[in-house]
């Protein structure tokens, strides 16, 4: 490496493409372990199609994963790659536009034959006609090469060895951003454990990769980020879907009950079945059911008998579980619906992230039929989103929902290690005994008698003597819970479910504002995975010496008290959602401010780039005197 | 796709109520009005179901069962309504939905009697999902399945078991649909247990609930029921006393299939066309079909379910189906218990905190 020289950065886009069947999502992954091994922050983003294997070499057929990382505190997977990594032409054609002047892209020239160009409608090759001029190009023999390192591997066949260039690649570029690759060495060791060969030839790829960035002239720079300042502590990678199946499998542990999922697969929320079913060990049951609707009624069930019932889907399923839900409503049993968010209307954008359900979630039922919603912000909080959700549950006796997204499901990020003991204690009480007479004098079991403060009924499990009951959809008399259409019993009922709702805000908290000069004009107020690209387009703008204010609501109902306060203190509010304004029109709903929507449904989350452009706009029409 | 062994008990049949606590030997029985519920039963005059009510209320002590181990869940419809009159713990749920409900209950609590009560709108129109995977799966649920053969809650339009020209209020030139069989849908659906008894019938009824209860695994008992409202009579030929003995086909294991008077005794044959009635004289003994409720294979009791025809010519009656079959919910349980005995016992804060580690972590001074 002597001769070669090392430049310090402080943050880098990488993206990786390739096909479908390349490998880009594993090698993806595996430099997101490098880096995070190393101590960066970082975000990632994968981006891939809905089919499984689209037609090869084909645009439809592309998959990407994107990561930033950085020497310093790191809010979003980036908005523009510095260096792309394209294993085709289609994966060229699909990613250049978002590609910078200037940017490096190493290419895969094996992969640039006259039938594959043809494909995705490359007349001329690009690599020779000029037009890659304004960005460094390194052509590499990504295939040939590899194929050729692996030439004593005689077991293998030729499509084997080609298969191992996406580690070809990642050695590559662990040699140019100096990763270790032990970790990996580690990984391929358990993957491939069984075929001894593969294993080999993959660990070979790697390490010629690696050589060849060391030795030969195409590559003379190598770059060094410096590890992130962050605060102390013990961290992990880790993906939305996986944090939020272990926040649900915590949660339970620390109320001391069994979790129960019923589930029906479907994109992007299958990976917490998946995990979830690997969770035994910790008393976990998971059934996947015959549909969506069982997947609810089989986790209601659950609840029923004492279980925390959980059922997890996206948009189209929240579609079908709506009457379960309402049934949830009605029983007042603690249920928490997770929905991981996707592009819609119908099949939609299955594989692209949206925030387009927070309507549904609100008010997608039949009737007066108040449901909380907690949403997580980033993907290691969906860990204690999933606890919090579980908290309500089961202290209030309600459905929940969780609104994660596809952003956030797929996307990672390092998180610090909590302390297990340390976490909210969810300990609940079942009802044991009898909580009044009847007019005999009897004791009996009321099961609506509410608790005082927060307006749950007791929650009494089948098996408990003394407490037989019936519950139902059916309206019920309040505090003996038997059948009732009584006009004024169903008016008080109605008020009570939702007061009991709004009360939850007695016990979550205000909304934080963060307005460092305590002198902005402008709040910029997101929910859920705008988290990211809200803070970092903030930092930018006040980078530039302007003054706003930045608020993220976890809880979407109830709203935390003082929201209409908050609203209230700025001259505009700006509100970016990934939807065609949902947050936006509840919050004039309730609150009578004229908030300022800023939105868009492109499948992919906000650049900090367009977003600052927003709050800086705003930041005019305020000076102009407010409204426009 | 790759299999696994599961290595799984279930070889021993154990009893549907085995895992449910008994009332202590000492205990004063419980008596059918310890199951009756202060609620005001509010079916219509002379329907079915009180019969159906009152024959589980009878029952019910039988199984010497603490009565809070005992849950009903029922779907929507007239016949879902019975939770409510009966003192158990109960869920009158939404409908089509109730084995769906049933199938997480029964499966994270394994000391329950879970029974489902339904209809037949409820179970084969808008919950047919839901019944056909319980009964493959083979969860231990009772499930009785109430047929009157018209939607009696919604006023009276026709069901998926009315008959092809049933005049109803949504048909009012006839249905056009061809209706379910039950036992031979369940039969084709995997069914573990299967039997058809009738309300006004008590005897009968009992006996096949008594089976019912006995059987590890989903049993599904479909009950004949009079809805006098809207299909009033519907089974009055199988009713009638001078009628049904020609009628009826009594079910009994190990015996022939037989029908009729003494004096005008039919058997069950096997020909060539299929099964067929004959004078007992004229059959030949290796011709007769023998009823096995245990056969491995449901094709002899499905071709038996396929006797009924609409006109009730000939309607067999009783427990066509019972076979043991590890059950569903036995197994999900064995699997986590087998998990958490290997992995040294119910999960502690340390384990948990291992699990969320996973395998890369590093560490911020
Ligand atoms: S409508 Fe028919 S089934 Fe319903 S309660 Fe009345 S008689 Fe019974």
């Amino acid at each position: 490496m002597s001769s070669k020289s090392v430049q310090q950065l402080d943050r880098v886009v990488i993206r990786f493409a390739g096909d479908s069947g390349d490998g880009m999502q594993l090698t993806g992954d595996r430099f997101t372990s490098e880096t995070a091994a190393l101590g960066n922050d970082l975000s990632t983003l994968p981006n891939f199609p809905a089919e499984i294997r689209a037609p090869q070499g084909t645009l439809p057929g592309v998959s990407s994963f994107q990561l930033h990382f950085a020497d310093h505190d790191v809010l979003t997977p980036g908005d523009a790659p510095d260096v792309l990594v394209a294993m085709n032409p289609a994966a060229l054609k699909a990613n250049l536009r978002d590609l910078p002047r200037g940017a490096t892209v190493i290419v895969n020239i094996d992969e640039f034959t006259k039938r594959n160009l043809a494909k995705v409608g490359y007349a001329e090759n690009p690599l020779e006609d000029g037009s890659l001029d304004s960005w460094q190009v390194h052509p590499v023999a990504l295939t040939s090469i590899t194929v050729e390192a692996l030439a004593g591997f005689n077991t293998l066949s030729r499509k084997d060895k080609e298969r191992a260039k996406n580690m070809f690649a990642l050695g590559l570029l662990s040699w140019m951003y100096h990763r270790p690759t032990t970790g990996t060495e580690l990984f391929l060791k358990n993957k491939f454990a069984s075929r001894p060969d593969i294993l080999e030839a993959n660990l070979a790829a790697l390490r010629a990769g690696l050589n060849y960035g060391e030795t030969t002239e195409a590559f003379s720079v190598s770059y060094e980020i410096a590890p992130a300042k962050m605060p102390s502590g013990t961290y992990r990678n880790v993906t939305g879907n996986i944090a939020l199946a272990y926040g649900l499998v915590t949660a339970a542990h620390r109320a001391r009950l069994p979790l129960v999922l019923g589930s029906y697969p479907i994109t992007p929320a299958s990976d917490i079945l998946h995990t979830l079913s690997g969770l035994k060990r910790y008393g976990v049951t998971t059934m996947q059911c015959e549909d969506e609707i069982a997947g609810i009624g089989a986790a209601l069930g659950a609840s029923f008998g004492g279980a925390i019932g959980v059922t997890t889907t996206s948009g189209p399923g929240v579609a079908l579980k709506s009457e379960t839900i309402g049934l949830a409503v009605s029983l007042e049993l603690p249920l928490v619906i997770v929905d991981v968010q996707r592009g819609g209307p119908s099949t939609g954008l299955p594989t692209k992230t949206e925030q387009s359900d927070l309507l549904q979630a609100m008010f997608g039922r039949n009737g007066e039929s108040p449901v909380p919603i907690v949403a997580p912000s980033s993907p290691a909080d969906c860990f204690d989103a999933a606890m919090e959700a579980v908290r309500i549950a089961t202290t209030y006796r309600t459905p929940v929902f969780l609104l994660s997204d596809g952003y956030l499901a797929n996307g990672s990020e390092p998180w610090r290690l909590p302390s297990v003991k340390d976490l909210p204690d969810l300990r609940v009480e079942f009802a044991t005994e009898p909580n009044g007479v009847d007019a005999k004098g009897q004791p009996v079991f009321h099961p609506y008698l509410r608790d005082e403060t927060t307006l749950a009924r007791p929650w009494a499990v089948p098996g408990t003597p003394g407490l037989e009951h019936r519950v139902g959809g059916i309206e019920k008399a309040d505090v003996t819970g038997n059948i009732s259409y009584d006009p004024d019993n169903h008016d008080r009922m109605t008020r009570l479910r939702a007061g009991k709702v709004a009360g939850i805000a007695d016990t979550m908290g205000d909304l934080e504002v963060d307005d460092p000069s305590g002198e902005a004009e402008v709040l910029v107020l997101g929910w859920g995975s705008t988290y990211g690209p809200i803070a970092a387009a903030v930092r930018n703008v006040r980078n530039t010496g302007a003054k706003v204010a930045r608020a993220h609501l976890r809880h979407l109902n109830p709203f935390p008290a003082n929201t209409g306060e908050v609203l209230r203190r700025y001259r505009t509010v700006l509100v970016p959602e990934m939807n065609m304004g949902q947050l936006a029109m509840l919050l004039r709903a309730k609150y009578l401010v004229d908030v300022q929507s800023f939105t868009q449904v492109r499948g992919l989350p906000f650049t900090t780039v367009e977003l600052a452009d927003a709050i800086v706009g705003a930041q005019t029409v305020s000076d102009n005197g407010g409204t426009a | 796709m790759t299999t696994t062994e599961l290595g799984m008990p279930g070889s021993s049949p154990r009893a549907g109520t085995a895992s449910v606590p008994r009332l202590p030997e000492d205990a004063d029985t419980l008596t059918k009005r310890d199951f009756t519920s202060d609620q005001e039963v509010r079916w219509c005059p002379g329907c079915g179901d009180y019969a159906i009510l009152a024959a589980v209320q009878g029952f019910l002590p039988e199984l010497g069962l603490k009565r809070e181990n005992i849950v009903f869940v029922s779907g929507i419809g007239c016949s879902s309504r019975f939770p409510y009159y009966l003192d158990t713990y109960g869920m009158h749920s939404i409908h089509g939905r109730a084995p769906a409900i049933a199938t997480g209950l029964a499966t994270s609590r394994e000391d329950l009697s879970v029974w489902v009560v339904t209809g037949d709108g409820d179970a084969l129109s808008i919950g047919g999902n839901h019944l056909i995977h319980a009964l493959r799966r083979n969860v231990n649920l009772k499930i009785l399945l109430f047929n009157n053969q018209i939607y009696g809650l919604t006023k009276g339009q026709y069901s998926p078991t009315s008959h092809v020209g049933a005049v109803t209020k949504s048909t009012p030139l006839g249905s056009v649909d061809q209706p379910f069989n039950p036992v031979s849908l369940a039969l084709g659906a995997e069914a573990t247990f299967v039997a058809r008894t009738m309300d006004s019938d008590r005897k009968h009824l009992t006996e096949v609930l008594r089976q019912a209860a006995e059987h590890r695994g989903t049993a599904l008992v479909e009950i004949y029921q009079n809805c006098p409202i809207f299909n009033d009579g519907a089974f009055d030929l199988i009713k009638d006393r001078e009628q049904q003995q020609a009628r009826l086909v009594h079910l009994v294991d190990g015996e022939p299939v037989r029908l009729g008077a003494e004096d005008d005794r039919q058997v069950l044959v096997r020909t060539k066309a299929g099964l067929r009635f004959v004078p007992e004289g004229e059959a030949a003994d290796d011709g007769v079909v023998v009823h096995q409720v245990g056969a491995d294979d449901p094709a002899q009791a499905f071709a038996i379910s396929r006797l009924d025809t609409p006109d009730m010519t000939h309607v067999p009656m009783g427990v066509f189906r019972s076979v043991a079959r590890p059950t569903y919910d036995d197994l999900v349980r064995a699997q986590v218990d087998s998990a958490v005995e290997k992995g040294g016992g119910p999960a502690t804060d340390a384990d948990l905190e291992r699990l969320i580690h996973g395998r890369d972590t590093w560490t911020v001074a």
